[in-house]
């Protein structure tokens, strides 16, 4: 059974200000657990991740212990690596870990670092989010005081850095691999891929990367078990999920919840409804890379698979008749993302947020492959002209074929992060799109 | 004209390479101090941060030209960051961008000797949007109405970015 509404293993110190301070924060009973693991063979604390079914909480939902498995056995230099780098738009919960409970991410990548033998690990944080530096640093230093890092954490001979290491503006450092560039003191741009992190990444050292929200989970599953934590999601998901819900509800907010709560139930019972006695136009369902949900499709429970596969989800189109296709005949509906959740009423201009989407693929494009650097700057450009009503006869299918012609033909995900969405909101909002172009003719 | 680092950021940066097999990886964290205590990036500001950590001109001119919060031009006291992305723009972050740019006499992008206005994307505070974002401090659930306040507030008390390194 999903663990009830109001479950909170992460978010259970938000709002207590103390809990920040090292003196508070034990006596919650933290870093108890690290003394567990501390005790645990490094291979044990790697299983109980795998059962429980931990997914990674940045976008992709990638399981956590088959990707800490892809370590190769007698590897050296480990380094674990915290994607602090959040911004994908709607999302708005690794800031506020950070803020209430720093510690927490250091007990966890603490004994992450244990499981993975880890010595030099680094937390990289997004450049403006410098309220969360200052407590990330002042977090570390108590950590490192009271021997909870340093060369022999709490007697046991075992070594553990972390070092916070501040970005500078780009939402492409995001990316794995253009984060570890950014890291190492070049301009983030991602790296081919293979070699995969997990075998030649930091320093080209075999490095995990894990988000924030992740590693905050791995010491309630050393707590408590991973078969536990396993119980309180629903399939393959395990645990609670963090849904940052904004847009058009009464009571937008960072919420954890079970996994497998729908989105109409999100809407209605977590977030008191629309606002203004509105309905739903439209949810993108995991941040703005993401295709959207319209009203027909929001009994489908907020899970990584079923956003995927649930054939009430309409499939995304480049034109209308032609399927996106993902490779291998795979169809595109959606995904669960970075659980940024933005509700848009009834009286939203489409095209025109479509439009604010694009503007900021557009920009934060990092320029090294042609289809992204050149087709998010057009979808940017034709998407502007149509919300602005100055569309052409056409406009949608060159749209959609930009789009098409930029997925999949990219070293990175941002391409795909630009041409879902905009595929996306032309397959469910097409009359939207078409009345605009209508109205510019009549013009 | 050659600029130098005071004592305190050489000894910060000392600290910080002997975290990392490399100098490099120190670039991000001296640019911010070099933008801290010389107001922005001049070509000399990126000739001193290349000396320090012994990296070709060139390399540390990339990597200060990539990243949006590096600044080539003198700027404001506060840094003003208005988020205008997707949830922001549903509940009014346009109406409280043009409201900065009326109040302040700037266009997004301009600076004065006290501010700098800056459309941002999203800051991560998308359940308090609109958001406003000024150093280590966050105005959420921000009206149009309140910018007034706002920069009075700001006038009074700046939130200079360059606090955090």
């Amino acid at each position: 059974m999903p663990a009830p509404i109001g479950t909170k293993l992460v978010t259970a110190r938000f709002g207590n200000e103390e809990a920040k301070q090292l003196s508070a924060y034990e006596r919650l009973g933290g870093y108890q657990v690290l003394r567990k693991a501390l005790a645990m063979r490094p291979e044990d604390i790697t299983n109980e991740v795998k059962a429980s079914n931990l997914r990674g909480r940045g976008g992709a939902g990638f399981a956590t212990g088959v990707k800490w498995g892809f370590v190769p056995k007698d590897a050296k230099d480990v380094h674990i690596v915290v994607n602090a780098d959040e911004s994908e738009p709607g999302t708005c919960k690794d800031r506020e870990l950070m803020y209430w409970d720093p510690h927490l991410l250091i007990e966890g990548i603490v004994i992450a670092a244990h499981a993975l033998k880890a010595v030099h690990n680094y937390i990289y944080i997004r450049g403006e989010m410098m309220r969360e530096v200052v407590v990330l640093q002042k977090a570390v230093e108590e950590a490192y005081q009271r021997g909870y890092l340093g060369k022999n954490i709490l007697g046991t001979g075992l070594e553990c850095h972390i070092t916070v290491h501040r970005g500078a503006g780009a939402y492409i450092c995001g990316e794995e691999t253009a984060l570890l560039n950014s890291l190492e003191g070049l301009r983030g741009q991602p790296r081919l891929k293979p070699p995969f992190p997990a075998i030649k990444g930091l320093f080209g050292n075999p490095t995990i990367v894990n988000n924030v929200e992740t590693l905050m989970n791995v010491p309630f599953i050393i707590e408590k078990g991973g078969a536990w934590f396993n119980s309180l999601g629903m399939g393959r998901s395990g645990g609670t999920r963090i849904v940052c819900v904004s847009g058009h509800v009464n009571k937008p907010g960072v919420y954890e919840l079970p996994i497998g709560i729908s989105f109409r139930q999100l809407i209605d019972e977590v977030c008191g409804g629309v606002w203004k006695n509105r309905k739903v136009k439209a949810v993108i369902p995991g941040g703005s890379s993401m295709p959207p949900l319209d009203e027909s499709e929001l009994d489908v429970p907020v899970e990584f698979d079923a956003l995927m596969t649930d054939e009430r989800i309409k499939p995304v189109e480049v034109v209308p008749g032609q399927v996106f296709d993902m490779g291998g005949g795979r169809v595109l509906r959606t995904m669960a993302g970075s659980g940024g959740v933005v509700v848009m009423d009834d009286h939203t201009d489409i095209p025109k947020a479509t439009w604010r989407i694009m503007k900021f693929y557009a920009h934060e494009s990092c320029g090294q492959c042609t289809p992204c650097r050149e087709g998010t700057g057009w979808l940017e450009k034709v998407c502007r002209r149509v919300a602005d009503g100055q569309g052409k006869e056409g406009d949608l299918e060159l749209l959609g074929t930009i789009a098409h012609g930029i997925a999949g033909n990219t070293i990175c995900a941002l391409g795909e992060a630009a041409a879902w969405p905009m595929m996306g909101f032309l397959t469910k909002f097409r009359a939207d799109f078409e009345a605009k172009i209508v109205k510019g003719r009549a013009a | 004209m050659s600029l130098e680092f005071s004592s305190e950021a050489k000894k910060k940066i000392a600290g910080l390479c002997e975290r990392y097999p490399t100098k490099r990886p120190v670039i991000l964290a001296a640019l911010h101090l070099a933008q801290k205590e010389h107001g922005h990036l001049s070509d000399d500001a990126l000739k001193l941060v290349a000396r320090e950590l012994d990296l070709p001109y060139a390399h540390v001119y990339g990597v200060a030209t990539f990243y949006t919060m590096f600044r080539r031009e003198p700027g404001g006291k506060t840094t003003i960051r208005v988020c205008t992305n997707i949830s922001c723009m549903l509940r009014g972050g346009y109406d409280v961008l043009d409201a900065f740019e009326k109040k302040l006499g700037l266009k997004k992008g301009e600076s004065n000797k006290d501010f700098t206005l800056v459309e941002e994307e999203c800051i991560a505070a998308c359940a308090n949007a609109p958001a406003v974002l000024c150093g280590t401090k966050y105005y959420l659930d921000v009206d149009a109405a309140q910018v007034d306040e706002i920069i009075r507030e700001l006038l009074r008390i700046p939130h200079p970015e360059s606090e955090v390194v």
